[in-house]
């Protein structure tokens, strides 16, 4: 089943086309991988799925869901979380309570004035959101300042934020970016350990070893436009990609 | 987090609280601070300042409007004399509907905007009060003069018992002058407090904490920014609301000074001054501010003579002619000054300061309490 399809999608910057027609479509429970050279308009897709940009024209539909012009807030209650190249967290707020956020989102809904309510007595917030640190191997540091956090532990507790609530779809936006290849790898094993639970992941990735590890179908993008679809090895092999992403030399 | 905080320590707190406050007369007299006009002002102004810090200090929302807020509260309480009676209660209820209602229209348009924009808008909206409460709503605000309660008017509830003499709120029968009107005030400022202390501590809080460090996540997350700020921008406004009633409470006249945009600032430099964010202090630097203001502004020159009247003569002079400066009419000196040490070595206001002071005292009593190095600073 196709939990996301975009069909026909437009979008110009200016004089810049910076997707052309795009369509593709990601099936329920699958990594999906997209890839593409720089400037191929990987980023400028995944925001139209997010509500950050609103294509010119075409469809993007999320179950029987349309996507377009829907606020930020409301793509995330339908099911939707993202992961962004540089980690978005909570920085001045402890590794705990980033987590207890989403997971008061997911139960409580865009808004609610629990004014009154003690935070610390809230047993079933609290839970859950202290297993899903352990999950992600930061419980011991629930109570530090997330600013204080590495590059690779702000990453993990950004996907332990997506995580705890449980999405159908998650986005991410090169999620080993800046990373080192110890931390690469853990991130990778995190993602697959994820796959256990069945959410559908889409992935936008530069590294090919993460991608080749994770993707059970790619995707590749080139002047806003998918070139190429399929499972990696058979990607692998397509003179097209290779001539328009890796220019023309053998991977 | 669950260590940090439990509702243990918060009654405690609370109640240590409560004594301080309560037995304030007591313990400011040595510094000239015990009488109840400035222990009024204290508990008022910390009132306006924890309700400012709501919006400040938890989702970083500058707003330099908020004496807007404190004027029309005040304008209710003395409406609510006028036609229903010298009762504080009701006037003080009625002050904080209106200011609420005041708030969330100024928070829909303002809240639209954030940084910069959203502090002008705020201004803009403060001053547009001022201005008219000065020149087109004279009919309501009593214009330059300032509101006052008159003998003629129809005061509901009590005009039965004609009272001699100046009109003054009463509780019951307790005039609200004096001491009753600052334990009246202390009350109100605990019960403020209270509130102030569970927001904090509740799913609420920690929203607007979240408002303040990342809306972009915030919008990711599934949650919708707009609501959690435009509800603590009502509450903040309430808050001044009740603080600018209870100004007309302990002294029935209400006048458009109280919306200009100094009082406006005032605020802003009470709960800098004192820690924002954090729950005492804009309630500490509601106090330093207003005792400056009215201790340091009562010395003049003779007071000064008198200090320094141990030296000799030719050092007595320029000593006495430089330290007049900062005293007296030249008070904003001094507060400016303190203001500057502040800001630049404090940044987190006088509360930093006690806790820096606490941390030394903790070091030096020995390193046994290791695991309080493991938990970092708030």
């Amino acid at each position: 089943m196709e939990i996301l399809k975009v069909s026909g999608v437009n979008k110009a910057f200016g004089g810049l086309k910076a997707l052309n027609n795009v369509n593709l479509a990601v099936e329920e429970g699958m990594v999906h991988a997209i890839i593409g050279p720089n400037g191929a308009g990987k980023s400028t897709l995944l925001n139209c799925f997010v509500g950050r940009l609103i294509p010119d024209t075409g469809s993007v539909m999320f179950g029987d869901t349309s996507l377009i012009g829907l606020k930020a807030h409301k793509i995330n209650q339908a099911g939707v979380s993202r992961v962004f190249q540089t980690p978005e967290i909570f920085s001045d707020l402890t590794l705990l309570e980033n987590v207890m956020i989403p997971t008061m989102a997911k139960r409580d809904g865009e808004f609610a004035l629990h004014a009154f309510k003690r935070l610390d007595r809230d047993a079933e917030i609290l839970d859950k959101s202290m297993h899903m640190l352990e999950d992600v191997g930061l419980a011991e540091k629930k109570d530090m300042i997330a600013a204080s956090l590495s590059r690779g532990d702000k990453r993990r507790l950004e996907l332990a934020m997506c995580l705890v609530q449980d999405p159908k779809l998650l986005l991410l936006d090169e999620p080993t970016a800046g990373m080192s290849r110890a931390d690469t790898n853990n991130t990778i094993d995190l993602l697959k350990r994820i796959g256990d639970r069945g959410i559908t992941k889409v992935v936008i990735e530069h590294d090919m070893h993460v991608v080749f590890s994770l993707a059970d179908k790619v995707s590749v993008l080139a002047q806003g436009t998918v070139i190429c679809e399929g499972k990696p090895q058979e990607i692998k092999g397509d003179p097209r990609v290779q001539e328009a992403y890796l220019g023309g030399a053998h991977l | 987090m669950t260590s940090k905080t439990s509702p243990m320590r918060d009654w405690i707190f609370f109640v240590v609280f409560a004594i301080a406050v309560l037995t304030m007369p007591i313990w400011l007299a040595p510094v000239g601070a015990g009488y109840p006009d400035l222990l009024q002002k204290f508990m008022i102004y910390g009132l306006f300042a924890t309700g400012f810090n709501l919006l400040f200090g938890l989702t970083g929302y500058l707003s330099f409007g908020h004496a807007a807020f404190l004027g029309v509260g005040s304008y209710s309480a003395v409406w609510t004399f006028k036609l229903l009676g010298m009762n504080p209660v009701p006037a003080a209820f009625v002050a904080v509907v209106t200011s609420g209602i005041f708030a969330l229209l100024i928070g829909y348009v303002s809240l639209r905007r954030s940084g910069i924009y959203f502090s002008i808008l705020t201004l803009a909206f403060a001053q547009m009060s001022y201005n008219l409460a000065y020149s087109v709503l004279t009919p309501i605000t009593n214009g330059e003069t300032g509101l006052r309660v008159l003998r003629s008017d129809p005061r509901l509830f009590d005009s039965s018992n004609a009272v001699d003499g100046p009109l003054i709120a009463n509780l019951f029968g307790i005039e609200m002058t004096g001491y009753a009107g600052f334990y009246f005030c202390a009350i109100v400022l605990l019960i403020a407090f209270f509130i102030a202390q569970r927001i904090f501590r509740s799913p609420f809080g920690i929203m607007l904490r979240a408002v303040k460090t990342n809306q972009n996540r915030m919008n990711y997350t599934g949650l919708n920014p707009r609501p959690y700020t435009l509800a603590a921008f009502v509450i903040s406004g309430m808050y001044a609301g009740l603080a600018g009633a209870l100004l007309c409470i302990t002294d029935p006249l209400a006048g458009a000074e109280r919306m200009q945009w100094t009082a406006s600032g005032e605020v802003v430099l009470m709960t800098i001054l004192g820690g924002a964010g954090t729950l005492l202090g804009p309630i500490f630097g509601a106090a330093l501010i207003k005792y400056f203001e009215n201790i340091f502004s009562a010395f003049n020159d003779q007071t000064l003579h008198e200090i320094f009247g141990f030296l000799p003569d030719f050092l007595e002079v320029p000593v006495v002619a430089v330290t007049s400066l900062f005293v007296g009419e030249g008070w904003h000196l001094t507060l400016g000054v303190l203001f500057m040490l502040i800001v630049i070595f404090l940044p987190g206001g006088l509360m930093e300061g006690f806790s820096r002071i606490g941390r030394l005292f903790k070091r030096s009593s020995g390193k046994s309490d290791s695991s309080g190095a493991a938990a970092p600073a708030e």
